[in-house]
């Protein structure tokens, strides 16, 4: 299928489907790992299966990807043979799983930002982006769902678990203006109807994440050294380490079917 | 092409979800549409979840049935939107889910997706007890959460709204 685009365009869609699907990868990824390793089995299953749904929205940004760009290349293609310069995930989703509180809290960032997000995005005129997005909104609100609820046995739970948890809060606040940003990717797609203007969801997000905390008796770290690179393609070390593994395979043994 | 169509999906119901073996992924409202363009047979299929693995072993089924009943020219096509929901499940479906043991999804799915889910227990597929207690809101597939009867004692698994 190919879509009536022009070329600047179909640069700037592939680029934005890019950094959604390499979101959900990079972050599936990294709850993929917790499996066989969560401190409770039933903890095990969800971890696994918020993994799976990302996994599967990866596949469906990516495979939409393939079609926009229309090189030829598969889905399968851009998971497993680009570099990592060429990720655009932000730098939140590929920071290590560390203890079970920075897994819950990195994913109670991400997931809180994606339910406004996403249910904006819902909106887009570009009906396969749409569909995705009110596919993904429906899953993201059970994760988020699931890490709120920890985020405040966690907070409001032992002395260990709130220390670990706010240890957790003050490290992956400085990855959280990323999810605003914007460029002039965006500003193409806005102003040629393919995504809404989206309302400033910054603040909706921040009095929401704020309410969550002071409920879990947590600071609220401050704006400091804030760090935004991954859309750009400039990543922390963690990334390069991750792709290592994930693409090994692919790598090694090119069109190897299954 | 109509009476096609109705054909068409008639053989789709000998397919079953293979996590749900009794119902089928057209009572499952995952057949979304089937028809002809440039003649070929386009039979359209919804995920119920984006990552749920049992998609493939459908797109493959689908094409054996076809190719078993003649149909040489299929593609079998992803679609997203509108989103699937388990408010298409009809009441029929919903009884047999709990027959086959899965509590099924009750009332409409959220509208506002940030409000807390309504905490009342699911019933139990077994006794019908209303006293159970939700255990994960993951269980052995994406679409299911884990539950557990008070009164008879037994682990359970829900049909999520969604």
């Amino acid at each position: 299928m190919s879509y009536k685009l022009n070329n600047d365009m179909r640069t700037a869609l592939f680029e934005y489907l890019l950094r959604h699907g390499d979101d959900k990868l990079i972050l599936g990824h990294r709850l993929s790992e917790w499996c066989g390793h969560a401190p409770i089995l039933e903890e095990d299953i969800a971890l696994a299966n918020i993994a799976l749904d990302c996994v599967g929205q990866a596949s469906a940004f990516l495979s939409l990807a393939a079609e926009v760009e229309d090189k030829g290349r598969s889905e399968d293609d851009l998971a497993y043979l680009r570099n990592e310069l060429q990720f655009k995930n932000l730098l939140l989703v590929e920071q290590p799983n560390k203890d079970f509180a920075q897994t819950i809290t990195r994913q109670f960032f991400y997931s809180s930002y994606g339910i406004y997000f996403f249910q904006n995005l819902a909106k887009c005129e570009f009906e396969p982006l749409a569909g995705i997005f009110s596919k993904a909104v429906k899953e993201t609100s059970y994760h988020l769902r699931h890490c709120k609820e920890w985020m405040l046995r966690l907070g409001d739970g032992t002395e260990e678990s709130h220390n670990k948890t706010q240890e957790a809060v003050n490290d992956l606040w400085r990855f959280t203006d990323e999810l605003f940003f914007k460029n002039e990717i965006d500003e193409l797609l806005i102003q040629e109807n393919i995504l809404p203007d989206t309302n400033p969801i910054r603040e909706t997000w921040r009095n929401y994440v704020g309410e969550v905390l002071t409920k879990a008796t947590l600071q609220i770290p401050q704006d400091e050294n804030m760090q935004t690179g991954g859309r750009r393609g400039t990543h922390t070390e963690h990334l390069g380490h991750l792709l290592a593994e994930m693409q090994i395979i692919a790598r090694s043994y090119p069109n190897a079917k299954w | 092409m109509l009476e096609k169509k109705d054909e068409i999906l008639n053989l789709l119901t000998e397919i079953t979800d293979p996590e749900i073996p009794v119902l089928n992924i057209v009572e499952m409202g995952i057949v979304r549409d089937a028809f002809y363009e440039n003649e070929k047979l386009i039979i359209e299929i919804t995920p119920t979840y984006s990552g749920c693995p049992a998609m493939k072993v459908i797109e493959d089924e689908i094409r054996d049935v076809m190719y078993s009943n003649g149909y040489e020219n299929v593609e079998v096509k992803k679609v997203y939107s509108p989103a699937w929901t388990t408010d298409w499940m009809t009441g029929e479906t919903k009884i047999k889910l709990k027959n086959y043991g899965i509590a099924s999804p009750e009332g409409m799915a959220e509208k506002d997706l940030l409000k807390d889910r309504n905490q009342k227990p699911v019933e139990c597929p077994f006794c019908n007890s209303g006293k159970t207690k939700l255990t994960s809101h993951f269980g052995s597939t994406a679409c299911k959460s884990l539950h557990f009867c008070l009164e008879c004692n037994q682990p359970f698994e829900h049909f999520k709204c969604i």
